[in-house]
């Protein structure tokens, strides 16, 4: 990987004088990767420091990235989207291409998403994984996180996007499993890894596609090209990338992974599996819009998904009691909601980013909280064993509150501005769609209100169901706050969980910045009145909020989990996911292989021992030729030239 | 008077070209300087200086060999330079291949050099005999052996001389040349002296036989042309063949094939091999190293040489007659290799078949090359060869370095005594846990071997086989294939035995490991389990003292260390050849001005 460090640095003709931060673009992925290997090569040595120079590559790319910010928003519009190119990397007569980063706001978006919540959640990492032996390489493996993450969000061509597509799937691979002893969690990112590998393959047909239909892979070529191609090409092109998304930003069917990666350290929960992996596959959907553009069957589908992925992670939300497997499930949803934004066309795309956005922040900040209950409370992990504890944690208590409140979508709290907006652009368009999707997004609404609720009600509220030695339930509990290494991120989120959707809805700046990518959008009604939608999404989250007060503030939880109904039994078992996918393709699969099994035992090395054997006997019979005697040995060379001589002389005759 | 007599050469003084006699002066004079150095130096410091002075030699030769291919070289129509008379015919070919045969030889050199403890390889003094007092007194003197190095450098410029041969009787004085060190060098191998005694007279005496081909096949080539000028054979008579000699095309015919004959001894093709596995087993394993794959360069040198310039001159129009003698050559030693190497239990004996079968995959290529066209010359099998040489001597002195590593030893701890080399494969169970470095490499090379991609062995098949396509004997190369599918066979045998099987337990002596002891006790070299041919009952009886008395007690595997630059050798042959297989573009390239003529 060190061979992508740049050979030259150049800009294209057309675009505006390089300036200092363009040119050290390159160091955004460098410079972790760099600092991964170190830690990861020195080994022991680096154990003291190691996690002081993983926050250090973290935070450098954070200032290059504001760096670039700072001279992107200095240029007008038109020149907002910058190539710069690294290195010839792929030269054939068919195929050549450049290794470059593109430059551009929805690029750059990610690029401070990532770098500024990285950073944050690396400053956390250093308290919350103190104790650990291995927090070398947890710091190791986070860079590597950033670099492949920077490097799939910067790419200028789908094939350098696919490099950092499979980096940030192998570092969640080896952070899920980072605990690996225990064999669930090893199972847990076993899992991952092959869900997502069945994404890959989906991403690798796409890019077959694109070089059949294009002739290249490079975005210019790409989605310059998609204004000719047939609309059955770019559907087959569509489909397959939106594969590719689902199993990347875990959607219904490849979403049964996400709920077991909580496996992995809550740092990583945050930032993989809430704030930034996750939500690859809406960039990937964004970044291939005019492909999307012409496939509407393609981007139907792309909503479909979203849609039924948003109610399904919400389901599943309300009946879990395991604090960090409800976050999975809420953020399931939310990038149900993101993805649904997507497959609304140009209308939902900035939307759908813009959500993403302030979701980077709400949830990150809330994953973080529930990693700082369980630091106060023996890593406990059942809701209904909390209880109560805003008494012992405030600020963990406040900064969870302003995620909470974001993410139910409260004005004037971030989650309001985004989501509001992907309802009101669900309900935007012709025929049954607005209706389904308007629908399906205002009741998702009103769900995530009732299970978040719930999720906060239960942990800082109501009584203490704490575990107690007296009782046999577990070590008795002693919960207090963090130390400031672990609540000085926490705060920070906060702040944005709070102000940041606001800020960037100012005179929808946000959405202008974006345009250079998404272009622009005549603005359209929705076929309800906006106030309506407004006003009916505030009663839905509200009656949500009181439904989840009142069962589990105002009166007693049970400790056990009840029965429930059949939905709630249900949903405990993610909707029998794991069911599905083990009768419809793990059994078969397995049967598969066995017959395959059985058929190259049989067939293929009956075979190949065949030739072997042959080959044996052949040479024990030949072996008494090699007795050891000069005298044989010199008769049969006399022989041999005896043979080889008539034949020539035959075949001149 | 008839053209003959006209032709008759008269003495000219030849015009001395010394920037281009230097390599060969390099390293000859330095080998030379070897002797001196035995007599004059002090023994403390022998062996540092013989190595130095070897090392500076061969460099320096491919040194000098890289210059006159940038910048000296600048072909004639022929491609060629003529040196001395035309006794010598430098071309990119020549350059290349030495270049090659150089390398590999410095390589080859560092193995050789390792006299680390419990790894030297070469007996105290090679003149007593085999278990005598006086040998038993020199191994407790702790006598070294240092001739080993102006032979070794003697060998070397015989085999740079081999493909640069302009005339027959230089050719075969360069045979002879490289030979002679090698029958003296196969017969000092410390552990089993007996074995390499006998391995090195067998070598001789058939070395003696096929040298008997080569002159009687140099004769009959002159009764045809009158010269022994290869450039004059082709050129001058063949063109307008004498009246009188019209009937006598038999003569050239039969010439020519014993000149292949002579030459594919060397390079141990079937049905002249059968030396191959007795001497490399006998030999000491780091000249079996050097032997296997420099003489096997040198000799392909030759057998060019000679198919080019027989081959596709209209006058001579002997086309047919070569291709088919190669054509046999080449499926007999593919088949016979890769089939025989199956049924082999002795890692020695097993990569001496799977060098007949390579000589056998070389020829392949060799048997593709073209009848002239009328217009060009043309040889894409001369980079084809080249470039498979080079893939197949780096590993080769890679495999072979390995294997002189894993001993059979007896006893334990500090009191554990070194013996020779454990090569029998049930001894190399577990070599993976156990020393995992030279167990990678080794199945690097055995990769490399069996033609799996990403190693050189795989872009030397690929290259080499294409020639045979292109040359229209498809048919040819798909029974190559199929018999590097058989080789497979046993090369990932002992990959799976390295990694995946577990060590036999120390006490017990593997059972099959018996029977090879009792073979080597009898001092006979064969495939066969029994026979005496050679070393007689009583010899044996004295040869046990020494050191087969001790391995029937011992069922012990150590693995030595080596030295530095035995290591070096290995680490640098592994990474040349995964390099060759992942990026051949650039070597493969500067090879293409080999497909020139003249080789």
């Amino acid at each position: 990987m060190l061979s992508m460090l740049p050979v030259a640095t150049e800009v294209a003709p057309a675009m505006a004088a390089a300036g200092f931060w363009q040119e050290n673009a390159w160091l955004l992925v460098a410079a972790p990767l760099v600092s991964a290997g170190i830690l990861l090569l020195l080994g022991r040595s680096a154990d003291r420091w190691g996690h002081w120079l993983g926050l250090l590559a973290s935070t450098l790319t954070f200032v290059v990235g504001a760096g670039i910010l700072v001279d992107l928003l200095g240029s007008p519009a038109g020149e907002r989207v910058r190539e710069v190119d690294l290195f010839s990397w792929i030269s054939t007569s068919e195929l050549d291409l450049v290794a470059g980063l593109r430059l551009d706001p929805l690029s750059l978006t990610f690029v401070l998403l990532v770098t500024f919540v990285g950073s944050l959640i690396h400053l956390y990492s250093v308290a919350y994984m103190e104790n650990d032996p291995a927090r070398r390489r947890f710091f190791a493996y986070l860079n590597l996180f950033v670099a492949s993450m920077l490097l799939l969000v910067l790419a200028d061509s789908y094939l350098l996007l696919f490099v950092g597509w499979e980096g940030v799937g192998l570092a969640s691979y080896l952070l899920i499993g980072f605990w690996n002893h225990v064999p669930a969690y090893a199972t847990a990112a076993k899992k991952a890894f092959v869900m997502n590998r069945v994404a890959d393959v989906g991403m690798i047909i796409a890019l077959g596609l694109m070089f059949s239909t294009f002739g290249g892979l490079d975005f210019t070529t790409v989605l310059a090209g998609s204004a000719d191609a047939s609309e059955g090409k770019l559907t087959a092109i569509g489909l397959m990338l939106l594969l590719a998304a689902c199993g990347k930003s875990a959607q219904f069917p490849l979403q049964a992974w996400l709920g077991d990666a909580m496996a992995g350290p809550t740092p990583v929960s945050a930032l993989i599996h809430a704030a930034t992996m996750v939500t690859a596959g809406v960039y990937l959907i964004v970044r291939s819009g005019p492909v999307f553009d012409g496939a509407p069957t393609a981007l139907l589908v792309v909503a479909i998904v979203g849609a039924i992925t948003l109610l399904f992670g919400a389901i599943v939300g309300c009946a879990k009691d395991d604090i960090k497997k409800t976050l999975a499930a809420s953020t399931m949803s939310q990038i149900g909601y993101m993805m649904l934004a997507a497959g609304l066309g140009p209308i939902g795309y900035a939307f759908a980013i813009f959500h993403l956005l302030t979701h980077g922040f709400f949830k990150a900040g809330m994953f973080l909280g529930a990693g700082s209950v369980m630091h106060g409370m023996n890593d406990q992990v059942d809701m209904r064993r909390f209880g109560g504890l805003s008494r012992y944690m405030k600020i963990t208590w406040l900064t969870f509150g302003a995620g909470w409140l974001a993410i139910l979508g409260i004005p004037p709290f971030s989650g309001f501005w985004s989501k509001d907006k992907i309802i009101e652009s669900a309900f935007v368009g012709e025929g049954w769609q607005p209706w389904v999707f308007g629908t399906v997004a205002l009741l998702g609404a009103g769900i995530t209100a009732f299970y978040m609720s719930r999720l906060f009600f239960m942990t800082f509220h109501g009584k203490q169901r704490w575990t107690s030695e007296a009782e046999g339930t577990g070590p008795d509990q002693h919960p207090h706050e963090s130390p400031i290494l672990m609540t000085l991120p926490m705060i920070v989120l906060a702040v944005g969980s709070v102000a940041l959707g606001g800020v960037l809805a100012i005179g929808d700046g946000f959405v202008t910045w974006l345009e250079p990518v998404t272009g622009h959008v005549e603005h359209h009604a929705p076929v309800i009145p906006v106030p309506v939608i407004m006003a009916a999404t505030i009663v839905l989250v509200l009656l949500g909020a009181f439904l989840a007060w009142r069962q589990y503030a105002a009166s007693t939880v049970p400790v056990v989990a009840p029965r429930g109904s059949l939905l709630t039994r249900a949903a405990r078992r993610d909707l029998y996911q794991d069911d599905v996918n083990e009768g419809l393709v793990m059994r078969p699969g397995q049967y598969l292989t066995r017959s395959l099994v059985f058929g190259d035992a049989t067939l293929v090395d009956g075979a190949f021992s065949g030739l072997g054997r042959t080959s044996s006997g052949l040479g024990r019979a030949l072996r008494g030729l090699q007795n050891g005697f000069v005298r044989s040995y010199a008769a049969m060379m006399a022989l041999g030239i005896v043979v080889i001589a008539v034949v020539v002389l035959a075949v001149q005759g | 008077m008839t053209p003959l007599i006209a032709a008759a050469p008269q003495f000219v003084q030849p015009e001395i070209w010394w920037t281009w006699l230097a390599p060969y002066l390099l390293v000859l004079g330095a080998a030379v300087v070897g002797v001196l150095v035995e007599a004059f130096v002090a023994p403390r410091a022998r062996r540092s200086t013989q190595l130095t002075l070897a090392l500076v030699a061969l460099l320096g030769a491919a040194g000098w060999n890289v210059w006159l291919w940038v910048d000296q070289f600048a072909p004639t129509e022929f491609k060629a330079i003529a040196l001395v008379n035309g006794s010598l015919m430098v071309s990119y070919f020549t350059l290349a291949l030495q270049t090659v045969i150089l390398v590999v030889a410095a390589l080859a050199l560092l193995v050789v050099a390792d006299r680390s403890r419990g790894a030297d390889d070469f007996a105290p003094t090679a003149a007593a005999i085999p278990g005598s007092d006086y040998e038993e007194l020199a191994r407790t003197k702790g006598l070294q052996q240092t001739e080993i190095y102006p032979l070794f450098l003697f060998a070397v410029g015989g085999m740079m001389l081999f493909p640069a041969a302009g005339n027959l009787l230089t050719m075969f004085i360069a045979l002879e040349i490289l030979s002679l060190p090698l029958y003296v060098m196969s017969g000092m191998a410390r552990h089993r002296r007996l074995l390499s005694q006998e391995a090195s007279l067998k070598y001789f005496l058939l070395g003696a036989f096929s040298s008997a081909f080569f002159l009687m096949g140099m004769a009959l080539v002159y009764g045809y042309a009158g010269t022994i000028n290869l450039w004059a054979i082709t050129n001058g008579h063949a063109l307008q063949v004498p009246e009188a000699l019209v009937g006598g095309r038999p003569l050239l015919v039969m010439g020519v094939v014993m000149l292949l004959v002579g030459v594919l001894f060397k390079v141990g093709a079937v049905p002249f091999h059968q030396w191959t596995p007795d001497v490399y087993q006998g030999a000491p394993t780091s000249i079996t190293g050097f032997m296997a794959a420099c003489t096997k360069a040198a000799a392909f040198g030759a057998v060019i040489r000679i198919v080019v310039w027989f081959a596709p001159f209209i006058g001579l129009d002997l086309h047919e007659e070569i291709q088919v003698t190669i054509v046999i050559v080449a499926i007999a030693s593919m088949l016979l290799g890769s089939v025989l190497g199956v049924v082999q239990h002795d890692v020695k004996r097993l990569l001496a078949y799977s060098s007949i079968a390579h000589a056998g995959f070389v020829l392949v290529a060799v048997a593709g090359v073209l009848p002239y066209d009328g217009q060009t010359f043309v040889f894409p099998m001369n980079s084809a060869v080249i470039f498979y040489l080079l893939a197949y001597g780096l590993a080769t002195v890679g495999a072979f370095a390995v294997v002189r590593l894993v001993r059979e030893s007896q006893g334990r701890g500090a009191d554990a005594v070194t013996l020779g080399e454990a090569t029998h494969l049930s001894q190399w169970a577990g070599l993976g846990r156990r020393s995992p470095f030279l167990a990678v490499a080794f199945s690097v090379f055995l990769l490399s071997f069996a033609g799996i991609p990403l190693t050189a062995g795989f872009i030397g098949k690929f290259t080499a086989f294409k020639v045979a396509v292109d040359g229209g004997l498809w048919w040819l190369a798909v029974l190559a294939v199929l018999c590097s599918a058989i080789a497979v066979f046993f090369y990932v045998r002992i990959i799976v035995l390295m990694f995946f099987v577990d060590p036999a337990a120390d006490d017990t002596e593997p059972e099959p490991a018996r029977e090879v002891v009792a073979v080597g006790a009898l001092g006979a070299t064969s495939d066969a389990p029994v026979g005496t041919p050679l070393a007689g009952e009583p010899e044996a009886g004295v040869g046990l003292r020494l050191s087969d008395e001790l391995r029937r007690t011992s069922g012990g595997v150590t693995v030595l260390k080596g030295s530095v630059g035995s290591r070096v050798a290995i680490a640098v042959a592994m990474v040349g050849t995964l390099l060759l297989g992942v990026l051949p573009g650039p070597v493969l390239d500067l090879l293409e001005k080999t497909v020139n003529f003249l080789p």
